[in-house]
């Protein structure tokens, strides 16, 4: 395969990843502010700094507020982590690599883009924002759903995969360290109104205040919450699912290309790092502190994918 | 369908429907127009959702537009269809003959046939392939004629396309659409196969590697990148023959070969089939600005270790200045005559002819020689007055620079519109794949069809559309 082809393959699947998170985002934000009157502007605000986003929205807006930060989110064209702006590049890379792709996830991916192209021309007045936003993860799972049931296992997955879960890592990171004061054990006192709040805030963000329910049988708690985001395995969005399944993807290439590589030997060493901790002994470390350097491994992570595997001349 | 006047239709006689329509014709005339109409939509979302598209040059939103499809399909008999194979394969010999003596040897400008300044001041003739031949004496790889048609026994080549024809994705996806939109039809109609194409395109390649390759040829597709008007087609191509699709920047050389940048290193590669054009091959050897091409390719295909399809420097076969001398080159190569006419073709360089041209622009077409795509001719029969005046002007400053036809009266096909069936212009790009072995044509091509009324401009960039084109079972 060409090194520009897996480049290709790994960006499509960061971008769509990056507009499903996005999304989500803004959907828990748009829930927060609709249900819960305490301090919404915080809120909106976290959201933008979760998607490293401060700077930008500054430069053009003066108040955080619903309008403003979904608009921002959702269509700037100035803004590169839009939806719109993201999808129009996962579209771009599928044209690159197309020869590399089934023709079921290459028409779901032109056709989320055609459709945005369209729903997105204007901007969404918040009566047809909660459509909007089914829309845009329906076609998340309409493309990951032709991804899944007809693309050869081979390397080309794997690159879809990488792209796929250094995204969301960096993504999971990020939203529990900008709310990280609210999972310290100092702040999860019984029944405090505002923890509660967060909680949800970071639970929704993650798409997974139901299979908290399901899978956890405790309090909603700060131990239990940073523990099931980071630790467990069984959450598709968790630290330690994101982990395994780079380390699964890096050693089918490994064993693929005949060859052992600096990029599987990072993935392992996050993943041991997970493994060998338990939720207490993160928070002795610092939650912010562990989370910060986990950001940047990730992204470090991502650099060494890009050399091992030649995606630049 | 009302019977058209002077033009000639492929599917009605005066006295009836023509042998090759009949059947179609039959199956026609029980269908509700509301539901083909139907049909026609469906295509034109399938055609967007699977992105076959083509970008335009030249607008600020660098929109990509569709080609309309008509779902009549143009019908050739197999005694139509053998006859211009044959007049084809005759004329791509010669061409291909003709490269490589212009290359070498000389000796249809030593005989006079050809006059040398034709040669001798031809842009698109390179000094660099001078003395060499290309693996199997190939020049021409892929060549996509253009054919018009005036009458039951009149075709008339228009354009010999030598350089890098495209077309070919429209054909088969035209056909696919019609074998999903319409199965019972091709039941009911025994019509020869195109899907092979992207096969046999991928055989032929590989039959004109270098000599000495081992095992089976690597073969890669160059597009200029993702902008290219033809990106779709190129990524097409790639993907229907399963070979990778590279830009410029994925290749470079390596120990004196062409290799390519994959995820375990640098691979050698045997064949490109390159849609860049000439120009931007080699940033050493041509236009040192390209970002396109391959700094150092010349002189590995020069060492004879990579193949480059369609050869370099083809383009000196199939300017409209020399299209006027095909016949004699036919005639010199093959020793035969050439089995299909060219269109009368005025030189503007000679001064008598000028004068006959400037005083007949409104009965001419005129085209720029080393023009395509449509763009900078002149239809005179369709000009306003000032518009003659103004390319008169043209034409005075700079006259080798056109060539002047006859207009001739194409031939109609009818497209399906709200009122039903009605005539329009079409021509025929019929592909032909030339390796040292064989020259394979495929049954039928691009029929590219004039959508307004009365319009004789077929081309995609000036809202043509294009047809499935059937060849009938013998």
């Amino acid at each position: 395969m060409l090194g520009k082809t897996a480049g290709g393959l790994y960006w499509m699947f960061r971008s769509l990843e990056r507009a499903g998170n996005t999304a989500r985002l803004i959907e828990a934000g748009f829930r927060i502010a609709l249900t819960r009157s305490t301090d919404p502007e915080s809120e909106w605000k976290s959201i933008i700094v979760t998607s490293a986003a401060q700077a930008a929205f500054e430069a053009k807006y003066n108040v955080y507020d619903s309008t403003n930060v979904t608009d921002f989110l959702l269509r700037d064209p100035d803004n590169p982590n839009s939806v719109l702006s993201v999808i129009k590049v996962a579209r771009d890379n599928a044209r690159l690599v197309r020869t590399a792709l089934t023709t079921e996830v290459w028409s779901s991916v032109n056709e989320t883009w055609m459709l945005f192209n369209h729903i997105l021309k204007e901007p969404v007045p918040e009566t047809d924002l909660p459509e909007v936003l089914a829309a845009i993860r329906q076609q998340a799972s309409l493309v990951r759903g032709a991804h899944n049931g007809t693309m050869l296992r081979n390397d080309i997955y794997d690159f879809c995969q990488l792209g796929t879960f250094i995204e969301r890592m960096d993504s999971t990171s990020r939203i529990i360290d900008v709310k990280y004061h609210a999972l310290l054990p100092a702040a999860s006192f019984v029944g405090s109104r505002m923890d509660n709040v967060q909680w949800e805030m970071i639970l929704r963000s993650v798409s997974a205040h139901a299979a908290f329910r399901w899978a956890v049988d405790g309090d909603y708690n700060a131990p239990n919450i940073a523990n099931f985001l980071i630790l467990d395995p069984r959450l598709p969005r968790s630290l330690a699912y994101c982990t395994s399944q780079l380390v699964s993807n890096l050693e089918y290439l490994a064993q693929d290309y005949g060859e052992p590589s600096k990029s599987l030997e990072l993935a392992q060493d996050l993943h041991a790092r997970l493994k060998n901790h338990d939720i207490g002994s993160i928070f002795d470390e610092g939650l912010h502190e562990f989370l910060t350097r986990f950001i940047s491994d990730t992204s470090a992570l991502g650099f060494q994918v890009e050399q091992d595997y030649r995606f630049n001349a | 369908m009302k019977k058209e006047d002077k033009h000639f239709s492929e599917m009605m006689r005066p006295d009836g429907v023509r042998d090759p329509y009949q059947n179609y014709d039959a199956w026609f005339s029980k269908q509700d127009i509301n539901r083909l109409s139907k049909k026609a939509q469906e295509a034109e979302a399938f055609f967007r959702r699977t992105g076959i598209t083509f970008n335009v040059y030249g607008q600020a939103d660098a929109e990509e537009r569709l080609i309309p499809f008509d779902l009549v399909p143009r019908i050739l008999s197999n005694t139509e269809w053998s006859k211009l194979s044959r007049g084809i394969e005759q004329r791509v010999r010669a061409i291909n003959a003709f490269l490589h003596d212009i290359y070498n040897r000389q000796e249809i400008l030593r005989a006079g046939v050809v006059p040398v300044d034709l040669i001798a001041n031809n842009e698109a003739f390179l000094p660099q392939m001078m003395d060499f031949t290309p693996a199997g004496g190939v020049y021409t790889h892929i060549v996509g004629t253009d054919i018009v048609r005036t009458g039951e026994d009149e075709f008339y080549v228009l354009e010999d396309n030598a350089r890098t024809p495209s077309g070919v994705s429209y054909m088969l996806e035209n056909r696919e659409t019609m074998l999903q939109m319409f199965p019972e039809l091709f039941s009911k109609i025994r019509v020869q196969r195109v899907s092979d194409y992207p096969k046999n395109l991928r055989r032929s390649l590989e039959a004109s590697a270098p000599p000495g390759v081992q095992g089976r040829p690597c073969v890669v597709v160059l597009t200029p990148g993702i902008h290219n008007s033809a990106y779709y087609e190129h990524s097409f191509l790639a993907d229907q023959m399963g070979v990778e699709l590279v830009e410029g920047h994925d290749l470079r050389v390596v120990d004196g070969n062409i290799a390519m940048r994959t995820t375990r290193g640098y691979k050698v590669i045997d064949v490109i089939y390159r849609r860049v054009d000439d120009e931007f091959l080699d940033p050493l050897t041509f236009n040192p600005q390209s970002m396109l091409g391959v700094p150092g390719i010349m002189d590995v295909y020069r060492a004879g270790n990579i193949t480059i399809t369609n050869a370099p420097g083809t383009g000196v076969a199939d300017d409209k200045a020399i299209y006027s001398y095909v016949p004699e080159i036919v005639e010199f190569y093959t020793g035969e005559k050439a089995i299909l006419k060219n269109v009368q073709t005025h030189r503007c360089s000679q001064p008598d002819t000028l004068k006959f041209v400037l005083e007949n622009l409104k009965d001419l077409v005129v085209k720029e020689v080393h023009g395509s795509g449509g763009y900078g001719m002149l239809v005179g029969p369709a000009a306003s007055k000032k518009e003659i005046a103004d390319f008169a002007e043209k034409l005075k400053a700079k006259p080798a620079n056109y060539i002047a036809q006859p207009t001739l009266s194409l031939s109609t096909v009818p497209i399906l519109t709200d009122a039903g069936l009605a005539p329009r212009h079409v021509d025929l790009r019929p592909f032909a794949l030339v390796s040292p072995n064989a020259i394979d044509i495929v049954p039928g091509g691009l029929t590219r069809v004039a959508l307004t009324e009365g319009s004789l401009v077929v081309n995609s960039s000036q809202g043509g559309g294009t047809k499935d084109t059937w060849v009938l079972e013998g």
